[in-house]
Formats: structure tokens, sequence, C-alpha cells
């Protein structure tokens, strides 16, 4: 069989891993990360995605996409109030958001898609060989629309889904093979965009989840907004700047703001410094951990009611917890780990690098499913109770919560009047009473035959496989013919709208590769001519006039060049400069700080 | 890491299969969950009872570490993960077998689960229990709704007097009700017993049938009272929390 991948398809960095033997090993990029960064930049020329992306970030915001993971599935209404931090266009089409950038507008799936076939191209280019089959991973909370956009996002990309597995169980998967644990762990999953806890008991190679809970919509984003929140007032209050009507201001400050908070995830205290539009100076201000943590505590400790109903949910007391995995960036903050570690009442484990371990899992389930690996089994669950509507607007639970999938429920439905034909079907999914307060997922009609009421009797089986999505089939009782349920998703792409974009992204596809290496190229170019700038400015004094004529000289020759169509020609300048300026970013670190730096660059120096 | 079980574990007693020739090369000669031909796996038979599902007599008392290998080592025969590169037809059978597998398995798992199931199944229909009130708390639950009907109506100021006395008074009946939620479990499996002592030691002879179907009938009255106190209980919680 064909090699399948798996990807950790991520709010904020997404990673592509495969098995080597019985080894799972993440794919490292060009510059030796492993981590793309989920940003897709939209240029003149086509394309950039990852970390070429990010530093489009600053300079072109409303062309740049981030964090795309938390519309996937979702309608306008449901982000409607973060819209404000993004700075891109959102509308909405048939329930799905659509972002608009220039003429063009992106369902969240094709944006993903771009994505993963970064992610694609990065493994074709590690493994030498074509790969179409992947294993993508999703927050384990979350629910059908969203889990279907993500296998859309897949099909786009030119992907077979194979299994979309939850986020918590796969890092399970890649810890369980690593640490040989047996016993009930639970699994504390915080990234950058979602929430995710799952209770797990290993046995044998048995990986079987009890119940797993979460919020998809909470993570590192929501705590860098705290940060985002008090910077924009400071700077109203200080400069009388309103920071929402400056785009590319505001993604200084947000990407400021993380950078403060990941900071402070290490040391006590953080400077952080933001230069100001309109010629009115520099914001700067110091940070201290406990500043930084009484602004995110409330929101941390929203994380901790689905723990307990997960483990009221999987009738378990906290002393029934062998052990406590920690993924996801988040968890390196000290605050995520203390009230983690409390709730528990143990110290809780990060032998593995939590960014890396759910790839790493995803992997390991690729290797469950070509057949190669007959040891473990992973035994999932379904997140969210799958019901219908009845009379009153009321939803009646046909699955419940925590439920081990692959799982089925039947239900009989007869007509109210004589010769009526059809019976409309509401299928929802939430833990609430009433429809209005759950998630519509679907319509469909279904076909009865013209009898008098309540002879026709059609039963319809609810079925979850085991990527968590459901499938209708309907089958009438007397004749005992099955009829095919054209399934309406209520915020998801019609089987017709994928077909399109699928041919789309490949028309697309073999003009992108090249543009795309040269707009890398030049966006790397654009990257360190500012950098450089910046940092000779500060240097000067530091080095021989000679060597800042040189320096002048090199960057001149990387403007005429870039924008040239060959991106070799860019990237041998761009080496040239980094040579020339080795020395002053020496000089530059030396005067900061007395740390080794023998492999830096002065990219990374300057700022 | 384990290696899997060789499935002749739980060979030795049949499955009813759906149908008694293979699916896919229509031969009859019979596997256990393979065809004996082919080798493909064949779907469950829709008739299945969960206890015949899971290599169980037909008894309350469950052994749970039994019941928890009997599901691992049937997952790893049937689970759609050991079919993804076989073809749709075997896919489909896994699919639908696990659906099954894995239904049983929660219904047996959990007691009050177990026995509404085996009522059902002794019952012969499928008449969902109902929920009925205990005889003896009739007058009691009688007050007790009043009570709770007016402390909902109070909505705004509940700490007036009468609302902090009506919301001690409900949190007693509260802790009344989960006293008797108790009594009703060990009063279930007291009849867990004498079902399974039936069942194992006497010959279907007419008095064993009507003890049975008088054990059956107490059980269900039970599950009745307690599905009732347990809804009650319920809206206890969510009126005064
Ligand atoms: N040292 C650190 N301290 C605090 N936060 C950190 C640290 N390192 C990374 N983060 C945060 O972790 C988040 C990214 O984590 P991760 O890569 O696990 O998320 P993701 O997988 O992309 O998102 P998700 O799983 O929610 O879809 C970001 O919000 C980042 O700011
Ligand atoms: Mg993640």
């Amino acid at each position: 069989m064909a090699r399948i991948v798996g990807i950790d398809l991520g709010t904020t960095n997404s990673l592509v891993a495969y098995m080597d033997g019985d080894v799972p090993r993440v794919i490292q990029g060009k510059h030796g990360d492993a981590k793309v960064p989920s940003i897709v930049g939209l240029t003149d020329n086509g394309l950039i995605v990852g970390e070429p992306a990010k530093e489009h970030l600053v300079r072109d915001p409303s062309r740049t996409i981030y964090s795309v993971k938390r519309f996937m599935g979702k309608s306008l209404a449901d982000v409607s109030e973060e819209l404000k931090y993004f700075p891109y266009k959102l509308k909405e089409k048939g329930g799905v958001i659509r972002i608009q950038v220039g003429e063009k507008t992106y369902s969240p799936p094709q944006v993903s898609a771009i994505i993963l076939k970064e992610l694609k191209l990065r493994a074709e280019a590690h493994l030498g060989e074509d790969i179409s089959k992947a294993v993508i991973t999703v927050p384990a909370y979350f629910n059908d629309s969203q889990r279907q956009a993500t296998k859309d996002a897949g099909l786009i990309a030119g992907l077979e889904v194979l299994r979309i597995i939850n986020e918590p169980t796969a890092a399970s998967l890649a810890y369980g093979l690593q640490q040989k644990t047996q016993g009930v762990i639970a699994v504390y999953d915080l990234g950058g965009g979602t929430f995710d806890i799952s209770l797990l008991k290993l046995k044998d190679g048995i990986f079987e989840v009890l119940a797993t809970n979460g919020n998809t919509h909470l993570g590192g984003d929501d705590l860098d907004r705290q940060l985002v929140e008090s910077v924009m007032k400071d700077i109203d209050k200080q400069y009388g700047l309103k920071v929402e009507d400056f785009p590319d201001l505001m993604q200084m400050v947000r990407l400021e703001s993380e950078r403060t908070k990941i900071r402070l995830s290490n040391e006590d205290k953080a400077a952080m410094s933001i230069p100001l539009p309109d010629g009115k100076g520099t914001y700067t201000r110091e940070w201290s951990r406990e500043e930084l943590e009484s602004l995110t505590i409330a929101l941390v400790t929203q994380t901790l009611a689905p723990c307990r109903l997960a483990l009221q949910d999987a009738e378990l007391k906290v002393s029934d917890i062998d052990e406590v995995v920690l993924v996801g960036g988040s968890t390196r903050m000290p605050l995520v780990r203390r009230l983690v570690e409390e709730l528990f009442g143990q110290p809780a484990h990060c032998e593995m690098n939590p960014d890396e371990v759910v790839a790493l899992g995803a992997a390991v389930q690729a290797g469950i499913l070509a057949g190669d690996n007959k040891d473990m089994l992973l035994l999932d669950v379904t997140p969210l109770s799958l019901g219908i509507e009845t009379m009153g607007g009321v939803m009646s639970a046909l699955i419940r919560r925590n439920t081990t999938i692959p799982t089925s429920a039947k239900e009989m439905f007869t007509t109210y009047v004589d010769a009526q034909t059809s019976v409309d079907i509401h299928i929802l999914q939430g833990e609430r009473e009433l429809v209005k307060d759950n998630r519509s997922l679907a319509r469909f009609q279904l076909k009865v035959p013209p009898l008098p009421a309540a002879v026709p009797r059609v039963e319809v089986t609810f079925l979850i496989d085991a990527n968590g999505i459901l499938n209708v089939t309907a089958a009438d009782i007397r004749t005992r013919e099955s009829q095919t349920v054209q399934v309406k998703p209520s915020h998801g792409l019609t089987d017709d709208e994928v077909e399109g974009m699928i041919r789309e992204s490949f028309q697309f596809a073999a003009q992108d590769i090249k543009a795309r290496q040269v707009i890398e190229a030049r966006t790397e170019a654009d990257a360190i001519l500012v950098a450089t700038e910046k940092a000779l400015k500060r240097g000067t004094d530091l080095i021989k006039l000679e060597e800042v004529q040189a320096i002048h000289q090199v960057l001149d020759e990387l403007r005429k060049v870039k924008d040239q169509d060959d991106h070799r020609v860019i990237r041998a300048k761009i080496s040239d400069v980094e040579n020339v300026t080795h020395h002053l970013a020496e000089e530059l670190m030396d005067s900061t700080l007395k740390e080794a730096l023998e492999n830096k660059k002065l990219s990374e120096v300057a700022d | 890491m384990s290696t899997q079980p060789t499935s002749t574990d739980h060979t030795s007693r049949e499955l009813p299969m759906a149908r008694s020739m293979c699916w896919h090369c229509q031969s009859d000669v019979c596997g256990e969950y393979f065809c004996g031909r082919c080798v493909k796996v064949q779907p469950l038979s829709k008739e299945l009872d969960y206890f015949t599902c899971m290599n169980l007599p037909r008894l309350l008392s469950i052994d749970e570490k039994t019941l928890e290998d009997t599901f691992y080592s049937l997952s790893r025969t049937f689970h759609p993960d050991f079919y993804a590169t076989k073809d749709e037809g075997e896919k489909c059978v896994s699919l639908g077998n696990t659906a099954i597998l894995n239904t049983a398995y929660r219904t047996l798992k959990n007691p009050i689960q177990r026995a509404e199931y085996l009522i059902r199944l002794e019952a012969g229909s499928v008449k969902d229990i109902r929920s009925t009130p205990p005889a003896d708390l009739f007058e009691e639950i009688l007050e007790l709704q009043e009570d709770l009907d007016e402390f909902r109506a109070l909505a705004g100021p509940r700490d007036s007097d009468r609302g902090r006395e009506l919301r001690s008074k409900l949190q007693n009946d509260r802790a009344t009700l989960e006293t008797r939620q108790e009594q009703l479990k060990a009063r279930l499996f007291g009849k867990f017993q004498e079902w399974d002592a039936l069942q194992i030691s006497s010959e279907a002879t007419a008095e064993t049938q009507s003890q049975k179907a008088a054990v059956l009938k107490a059980m269900q009255e039970i599950l009745s009272n307690r599905t009732y106190v347990r809804n009650i209980v319920n809206d206890l919680i969510a009126a005064t929390s």
C-alpha cells in the first residue's frame, strides 16, 4: 500500500510526519524546523505559505490569512465577536464563511488545503515519492461540520483522507508507544486555537477513550488577545491612537503580544516595543509574568470545567488518573501547568515535544491503517450528542456524547396526514434541550410512499463512522427498499462546490510551485533588507567604514536582483548578504548580551 | 505491546451470522467471523442479541474484566482500522459489525442498561420502561412538586424568608430521594441474584417460567421508580443550584 502520512493541521502551526520503520518522525523543512506556520499569503504573484507568509503578515495584513482553523465549519454569526482581530474581510455563502482577499473569495477548507499542499510537497521532497494519502488530526471536540470541512480540505489538496483522528488521542498513541504506559491517562491539549481534554485507558495496545470534552474556540490566540486588549488601551491612552484603525499596527501588536507571552514562560519580565505610525514614536512597556497571569487566569480556568465534566462522564475520580500528559504549545505556560497539576493533584508529563506529539501520533495511526502495526488499536468516542428535531423545537438525542465510535442509531418515521410524500428531518449536535441552542448539522427530506397517515414506515439509520462523521441511510420497512438520502449540510460546502475547488486547485498547482519559490525568495529578500538597514542604523559605530560600505553595496545588489524571476539568483545574493553582515551581527550581539551566537543570522539579532 | 490474541479463543461458540452463505464468494463453508473459503469478514446477524454477541450467558451478574477482554478482542477482529486496505464490501461489514459490538458493550457494561435490555429481550417487546413514582412516596412527591413549582415561580427574590425556607426544604427532599435512589439500586441488584439463580439452576418448568416472569416484572417496577426519582432529583439539582 502507498505510504500514508500523518498531518497535524493546527491553528497556528502544522506538521507532517511518517513512520520510519517502527518509529514516527516529523519531517523538517529547509531551515530545520518541523513546524509550518498555518499562514497563507496572497501576493500579486501567487501564494506563499508558512514562514514566508508570516513575514508577509505585517507588511500586507489584509492579504494574509492566519488561524483559518477557527473558521472551519462555521458561519459568520459564530465568529462575529472576534471579527475585529482579523485583518481580512469575511463574508458568508451557504452557511459557510468566505474570506475575501482582493477580488477572490476563499472558503476555509480552500485555505487549509493550501497549507496541506505545502505539507504534502514537503513530505514528497523528503521521502522522494508521491504522497496521496493522509491521516489528518482535528480537535477532539470538533463537531461534524468542522470534521467534514477538514476532510474537504484534504480532498481539495489532492489527498485522500483515510482517517480524521482526534488530536489528544493521536498524542496518546505517540506517548503510549514511546512510554509503554498502561492505565488511565488524561491528555490536556491547549494549542493555538482549541482546547481538548481526553481521558483514556491504555491496556495491552488498546487505547480506549473513556470521555472527551473541550472548547474549540479557546487557545493561545485567545490568551494573546487579553494582552492585545491591554496594549490597545495603553496606546490609546498614551498616544490617542486607535490601533484597530491601522491593520498593520494591529498585526504588530498581536505578534508582539504573542512574543511577550512566550518570553514570559521562561522569564519573569519581558520588554515590549512597538513602533507607531504617523511619527508618533515607539510604544514600550515591560510586562511581568504576574501581570500576564492575572490577564489570562480567567481564560485558563475555563479549561478546568471541561476536565471535570470529562471525569464525570467517564465515572472517574481524580485519583483514578495515573498520568497527566500535556500537549500543545500553550501548555508551556507555567500558569497552565500549575492549574492542571492542581486539578489532577499530580505533576504533569511533558517528556515529548508538545508541538510534535500530535503529528507523530497521526503517523502512528497511519501505520495502523496501512496494516503495518497490528498491536495498537484506538477506540475513540463522539464528543457531542447527536439528535433530531422533534415537536416543539426540542432535540431528541439518538446517540449520546462519549459513545464509542463507530456507532449507529435507528429511528422509525411515519406520516401525519394521508398521502404525505415526504418528511423533513433536521439533524442536530449538542447537549442542550432546545433545538436553537444546539448546532444544526444538516437537513434532509425523507421520501415516503403516498399512503394513509401513519401507514408508511421508513427507518433511518444514523451512523457515526470511525472519523466521527455522520452518515445517513434510509430504508422503507415494508418494501425493504433503501433510498439514497441527500443531506444538505447547514454549515458545509456542497459536493459540487468541493468538486469545483478540487478542479481549480489542480489548475493552479503547476504554476504555483514555480511562482512560489520565487515569491518565497523575494519575501525573504525583503525581510533581510529591512533587518539589515535597521542593524546598520544601530551598529554603524561598531564596525569599520569599509565594512559599512561593503554592506551597502551588497544590499544594493540584492535590491536589483530581487525582482528577477529566478529564485536561485535571489537566494545566492541573500547568502552574500548574510556573509558580509556576519561580523556586524556579532558585534551587535556582543554589545547587547554576552551570549554565544555562533550561528545567529543578522535578521534574528536586529530586532 | 501485546500480540493480537488468536481469535480461536472465541471461536468455539458460534455467533449467528447474517447469512449462511458468504456475501462474497457464496460458499457455505462456515467459518466463525470469516468465510471459510475466501476469508472475508462476515456480517453479524441483525437478530443477534448482545449477550450472545459478547459470548455471555443471559445472566445479570457480569464479570467486567471478562466483558472488557471480549470487547477488546472482538474490536481487534472487526474494527475498521484493520480493514483500511480491504475492499469496499469488507470495509462496510467491518463498520456495521463494530457499530453493533460497541452498542453491545455499552449496553452490557452499565448494570441499569443491562437490566433494561434483558427485560426487553425476555419480554419480547420493545416497549420502553416508563417512569412511575414509587407508590409509598406518592404523597410526598406531590407536595415536593408544589414546593418546586412555587420555588421556581419565585424567580427574582429567592433570598426572601419564604425562598430560603423552600430551598432548605427542597434540599432535604433531594437528600431523601438520593437515599431512595441508592435503595432502589440495591434492590435491583438483589433481583439480579434471583434472576441468575433461576437461570442457572432450573429447567424450564411452568413454575420457574412464572418465577422468572415475576422477577422481570419486579425489576421493571424498580427501574420505573428509579427513572422517576432520578428525573426529580435532576429537577431539584437544576432548580436549587
Ligand atoms: N513557550 C510558550 N509559552 C506560552 N505559549 C506558547 C509557547 N510556545 C508556544 N506557545 C503558544 O502555543 C500556541 C501554538 O501551539 P500549537 O502549535 O500547539 O497550536 P496548534 O496546534 O497550531 O493549534 P490547535 O491545536 O489549537 O489547532 C500559540 O498560541 C503560541 O503562542
Ligand atoms: Mg494542536
